[in-house]
């Protein structure tokens, strides 16, 4: 599969480069803008902001596995992140994650981000979302959902299946 | 540059050094205020400079004094004390007795609990009191201790790293008995080919990035990095990439533990059990100074020394791994004279009586920039005698910013410096060729170098009366030589190098030489004796201090003060 | 009666208050820079001159304004190690990586009031020859990220930032930075190496003190959001009349950030010390109280990094009495000034304003275990202690969660903890050693029977141990 960043991605990264005295403090906005467009982080997107940036792979390497919002594997269409930090705890996240993935036949063992097989759905715990008062809070793509319920969950799940 | 031979005038007198005073372990103690870093730029001085100024120790882990400092193994934390001063009158404050009054170092939060500071990157400053003995600072060090063993296989029985382990040997001053963690250990990558001659295990790894400092600052490769996080922190190369530059092996001297090996040595053989020799690396005209583990004449490794005058603590690859021809088999080890064994006092006399009734003007020298400086001395002395021309072999390659010499040979200045050839090497070969092919050269001596690569070639050999060739390995001259006088590989004898900046480095006998060979100086100091060119040099000292009497850039050297570093001659 | 005071929080829930800049306008902002950039050189009763950016910044030490994100640091102090004499460009960087847990403040003001933020920066800049600024906010904040890029884009277009801003001759940009889920960002080093493009490592101080070598090595100011937004109100009412507001030295306003078990969690900004801990949690104003049938159990005051505080526990604080004579008198948890100094005083810290409630339906064990999984996850692993112990404690509680307790897990989990704070490169060896240390020291009964009931437990075979 051959890696190619359209020419208007790549001007808008030229124009966050020069938002900085040193091109390397681009990473993480080229990392994010990458991400969004190709859906994950790959191998090739890794050498391509290393290049772009002067830097070298390993560099650029350190980043995507260092900050916990950059990945590596395709996620699913719909994302979801359950907060799973104290205030939302209290407020009964784990019920919420437990029934995601339930309903969504993923492991509930398992840490990190899950994906189903059919590539609609991804679910994950993650720290927290500086929303506590609205505990508990669920992410689902760019939206936070507040005081989210379980029937706010099934909603998501209908909505992303359409 | 310490230990600078000039005949200048005597330097002016150096800047007086400003001078801290502090204590350590309730020592007085002065102390520069500025010493150099790992760039050699002054900067403040560290509490852990200071402990070792004060004859101490402070374990680390991450500190290597020819790195950036990172501050990240925290194993140097020290309890310290500063001055306590009068807020308004800016004066320390007495005790009653006179002595300043001490404030030791707390937490903060937690008054009762001393706070120590990381002696690799904090200054010192007049007056402070330094701990590295007591109670809270060995605690700091137990606990710092006890996190790195908790995640660690304790695998040492099969590791490489094993009796030249930091983590060991802290442990066995600093450790705890017995673990108190019962939790199970965070697994990470094992035998990970990091590289053409690296295996890192992760597992081992205290994360204290010596080797990505290492060849991102000092060889100038950013190839290693960390990746995930927290406790799952992993040294690594990026995906795909190769841990391949020609520095990588020093990450395996400066690993305090054994995660990074190298593939050379992996297994090979226990460390203790290696006799440790002083040597030069001989693989360009740099002269790194080197150590050579050899175990019943068998070398295993070649390790870097320290030198800041040549190559501070590192050497390339290359170098470090230009060994193991010394062991191989088809070496020369007889004595022959036309192609049938014979004994050193035979073919002394014979090479001997042939230059004796050779005519002036009839003999011409090749001798090699890979051989020691007394070596050559002998030869040009033995060339003098008989007119001969005298010629080396060039041996270039291209340099690095670093370490390696464009000068592939390791002692061109000696060949220049004892007039083999003044100028450029290998001008006069082509003289050689015709003198030969004219009849007027009869007898060449061939020390060291396949000269049919160089102009001479074999038909042209097969026209001179007499040829003797020296040499370690067998070639296409030394198939052709009527006298064939097996030598040495330089880590099987003592002598001197005289690199390309003009230092005078002597190396010393790492194991003993194959078969018959031996040390070219000695039978060249024979020949010399038996011409009556020169006389003594029974011992490689009275040689090299005839030699320094008689070379003028070597004018004042002695063998005993080239220590083991050397002199600096100029050239 | 106790009651909010909004300053920063004035506008930003009024009904048809926008984050754009034609409603920022409306209601007088960007009047505060034109203020700032008109003032006068002063004269000090001493004969010193003061250029009108150092009146600014008297101004803010004046007004005893203290840091928001956590450490509660004299803003004004921190803006005077300003290195101004290196020659090097001095950096601006707003800290808007909210990621202490249970803090949801900086958030309000980002996603409704953007442009206050960017007119405290702007006059922070000015004041300290800042020519450059960042805005580092947190990844998981997309759609503040675009509210803040679109508000700089309406302040350049009305020329208060950008080239030549109102005509002063002075450029000043701000550009959004957006972490990628890390909250190490939040300490000011490791925020500087994650804008220098690499990853959040913390630095070595000494040497490299922000103020003196920050991003890229240059002197560099760090502030917190509302820290930011402070500036100009302290610019608008003066230091002086500033530190009216609050009480002395924990003076102005500040958001409080309430969840867990109460029944209104929320934010409240309210004046530093005029409101109990125990009004903030149970006056109708605020919290509203627990719910019913529930009593206190614990109160996590200043985010979850603080030392937790337990129910019916008392304090001696100090006060400062009329005639200035210092007295000490016992006060209850709830009686509390909600303010830097009592916390400090109780042992713990207001941190960044974050109160988190646990009722009596609370597992004190399963509340530390959930802590502590965050700061495993959390811990950048570059030093020692941190990478190692933080993992270290999330195991040892989660195994207690899992039927695998120990009675001696109690002094265990101190151990690892004593061994973490103050041994490491930065003050989250503190935030990850601190709830463990102060759980288990207030609540060590509850960790031992814990630990105690898993133990007879299995020798009678009742529950495997914990598997892993």
């Amino acid at each position: 599969m051959s890696f190619s960043v359209p020419q208007a991605l790549e001007n808008e990264l030229d124009e966050l480069a020069s938002h900085y005295p040193q091109k390397r403090s681009a990473s993480l906005m080229f990392l994010h803008a990458l991400q969004e467009h190709f859906g994950h982080l790959s191998q090739e997107a890794v050498d391509w902001t290393a290049q772009k940036l002067g830097l070298q792979p390993i560099n650029v390497y350190e980043l995507v596995t260092f900050y916990p919002m950059f990945r590596q594997e395709p996620l699913g269409k719909t994302q979801i992140k359950v907060c799973r930090t104290l205030s939302c705890a209290l407020a009964g996240s784990a019920e919420l994650r437990a029934h995601l993935i339930g309903k969504l036949g993923l492991d509930s063992h398992r840490h990190g981000p899950q994906t189903t097989v059919d590539g609609q759905f991804t679910v994950e715990f993650v720290e927290c979302l500086a929303s506590c008062g609205t505990a508990p809070v669920v992410m689902v793509n760019e939206d936070l959902l507040e005081k989210c319920s379980v029937a706010d969950c099934d909603r998501v799940l209908a909505k992303g299946r359409k | 540059m310490s230990n600078v031979v000039t005949p200048a005038p005597a330097p002016a007198a150096p800047p007086p050094v400003e001078k801290i005073r502090i204590k350590v372990d309730g020592r007085d103690i002065e102390v520069p205020k500025m010493l150099p870093d790992w760039q050699g730029k002054p900067v403040p001085t560290t509490m852990l400079q200071a402990v070792q100024i004060a004859g101490g120790e402070v374990p680390h882990y991450c500190y290597h004094p020819k790195l950036p400092v990172a501050g990240n193994c925290r194993m140097c934390l020290v309890e310290f004390g500063t001055p306590m001063m009068d807020p308004a009158t800016r004066k320390p404050v007495l005790n009653e007795d006179g002595t300043p009054k001490i404030l030791r170092s707390v937490l903060p939060y937690e008054p009762q609990t001393p706070r120590g500071a990381i002696a690799c990157a904090t200054p010192i400053s007049p007056g402070m009191e330094l701990y590295p003995s007591s109670p809270a600072t060995r605690q700091m060090r137990e606990a710092v201790l006890e996190s790195l063993l908790i995640n660690h296989p304790l695998d040492c029985p099969i590791c490489d790293q094993a009796g030249e382990c930091k983590l060991q040997e802290y442990s066995v001053e600093h450790g705890q008995a017995a673990s108190r963690f019962v939790e199970p250990k965070v697994h990470k990558p094992k035998a990970v080919d990091l590289g053409p001659r690296i295996i890192l295990d992760d597992e081992r790894c205290i994360l204290c990035t010596r080797c990505i400092r290492f060849t991102k600052d000092i060889a100038g490769d950013d190839a290693l990095g960390i990746v995930n996080r927290g406790s799952y922190n992993t040294i690594a190369a990026a995906p795909g990439r190769q841990f391949d530059n020609n520095y990588t092996l020093n990450t395996v001297d400066l690993c305090p533990v054994g995660a990074l090996t190298s593939k050379d040595f992996r297994f090979k053989m226990r460390v203790w059990f290696l006799k440790e020799t002083k040597s030069l690396c001989n693989s360009c005209g740099t002269g790194c100074n080197i150590q050579v583990g050899s175990r019943e004449n068998v070398i295993h490794r070649f390790e870097p020394r320290e030198n800041d005058a040549v190559n501070s603590s590192w050497m390339c690859d290359a170098g470090r791994l230009n060994y193991q021809w010394v062991g191989r088999s088809d070496r020369l080890q007889e004595v022959l004279i036309r192609g049938a064994r014979s004994t050193w006092t035979t073919a002394v006399a014979e090479v001997v009586s042939r230059l004796i009734s050779a005519p002036k003007g009839s003999v011409a020298v090749v001798a090699s920039a890979r051989q020691t400086t007394e070596e050559l001395y002998l030869l040009r002395a033995i060339a003098a005698r008989h007119g001969a021309i005298t010629d080396s072999i060039p041996r270039e390659g291209e340099g690095d910013r670093l370490l390696v010499s464009e000068d592939r040979n390791p002692n061109s200045q000696g060949v220049r410096l004892t007039g083999i050839a003044y100028t450029e090497m290998g001008i006069r070969l082509p003289e050689i060729a015709e003198g030969i092919r004219a009849g007027r050269i009869r007898t060449l001596l061939v020390f060291g170098e396949d000269v049919t690569q160089y102009g001479l070639d074999a038909e042209l050999l097969g026209q001179l009366e007499t040829l003797v060739v020296s040499d370690i390995l067998p070639n296409a001259t030394t198939a052709l030589a009527h006298i064939l006088l097996p030598g040495c590989a330089h880590v099987e004898k003592r002598g001197t190098y005289i690199n390309v900046k003009g230092r005078v480095q002597r190396f010393m006998k790492a194991v003993e030489p194959r078969g018959d060979a031996r040390p070219e100086w000695e039978f060249l100091a024979e020949i010399a004796r038996g011409l009556g060119v020169a006389s003594g040099f029974s011992t490689i000292e009275g040689l090299f201090n005839r030699m320094a009497g008689e070379v003028p850039a070597l004018a004042g050297v002695e063998w005993a003060k080239l220590g083991d570093g050397g002199v600096t001659v100029p050239v | 009666m106790p009651q909010e005071y909004r300053l920063i929080l004035k506008h930003a829930d009024q009904p048809g208050y926008t984050p754009d800049i034609e409603c920022y306008l409306r209601h007088g902002g960007y009047a505060a820079l034109r203020k700032a950039l008109a003032t006068a050189p002063r004269e000090l009763p001493d004969g010193k001159k003061l250029g009108p950016q150092e009146v600014i910044r008297d101004e803010v030490l004046k007004s005893g304004l203290r840091g928001r994100g956590g450490a509660g640091f004299s803003a004004g102090l921190k803006w005077s190690f300003v290195d101004r004499r290196s020659g090097k460009p001095i950096y601006l960087i707003c800290n808007a990586d909210e990621s202490e847990p249970g803090t949801f403040k900086d958030r309000q003001i980002l996603h409704k009031d953007p442009h206050q933020l960017i007119e405290g920066m702007i006059i922070s800049c000015w004041a300290n020859d800042v020519r450059l600024a960042y805005i580092y906010i947190r990844g998981e904040m997309p759609q503040g990220a675009r509210l803040l890029n679109q508000a700089l884009r309406e302040a350049r277009a009305k020329g208060f930032l950008g080239k030549n801003i109102l005509g002063t001759g002075i450029d000043i940009d701000i550009h959004v930075h957006r972490g990628a889920g890390a909250y190490i960002c939040g300490e000011e080093t490791g925020l500087i190496e994650s804008l220098e493009g690499k990853r959040a490592y913390p630095r070595i101080k000494p040497p490299y003190f922000p103020a003196v070598l920050g991003l890229y090595m240059c002197p560099t100011i760090v502030n917190n959001v509302e820290t930011l937004c402070h500036v100009k109100h302290i610019v608008e009412l003066g230091g002086a009349e500033y530190a009216k507001l609050g009480t002395p030295n924990n003076t102005g306003t500040r958001i409080v950030s309430l969840s867990g078990d109460v029944k209104n969690p929320g934010y409240f900004e309210v004046e530093v010390g005029k409101v109990t801990l125990g009004e903030i949690i149970h006056h109708e104003n605020f919290g509203g109280g627990l719910r019913p049938g529930r009593s206190l159990r614990a109160i996590i005051p200043g985010g979850s990094s603080s030392k937790v505080l337990k129910a019916g526990e008392k304090f001696k604080l100090r006060k400062k009495g009329a005639d200035g004579q210092m007295t000490q008198v016992e006060a209850d948890l709830l009686d509390l000034p909600y303010d830097f100094d009592s916390l400090q005083q109780a042992g713990t810290m207001s941190g960044s304003g974050a109160v988190i409630v646990m009722d009596d339906t609370r597992d004190v064990v399963d509340v530390l275990a959930n802590v502590s999984e965050f700061y495993a996850h959390e811990s950048c692993g570059q030093c020692t202690p941190c990478r190692e112990g933080a993992l270290w404690m999330s195991k040892a509680l989660h195994r207690m969660t899992t039927g695998g307790g120990r009675a001696e897990d109690a002094d265990y989990l101190l151990h690892i903890a004593q061994n973490i704070q103050g041994r490491t490169i930065c003050a989250f060896g503190e935030a990850a050693a601190w709830p463990v240390l102060s759980f288990v020291k207030k609540f060590k009964d509850d960790f031992v029977t814990r630990g105690k009931a898993d133990e007879s437990a299995r020798a009678s075979g009742v529950v495997p141990t914990a598997h892993h």
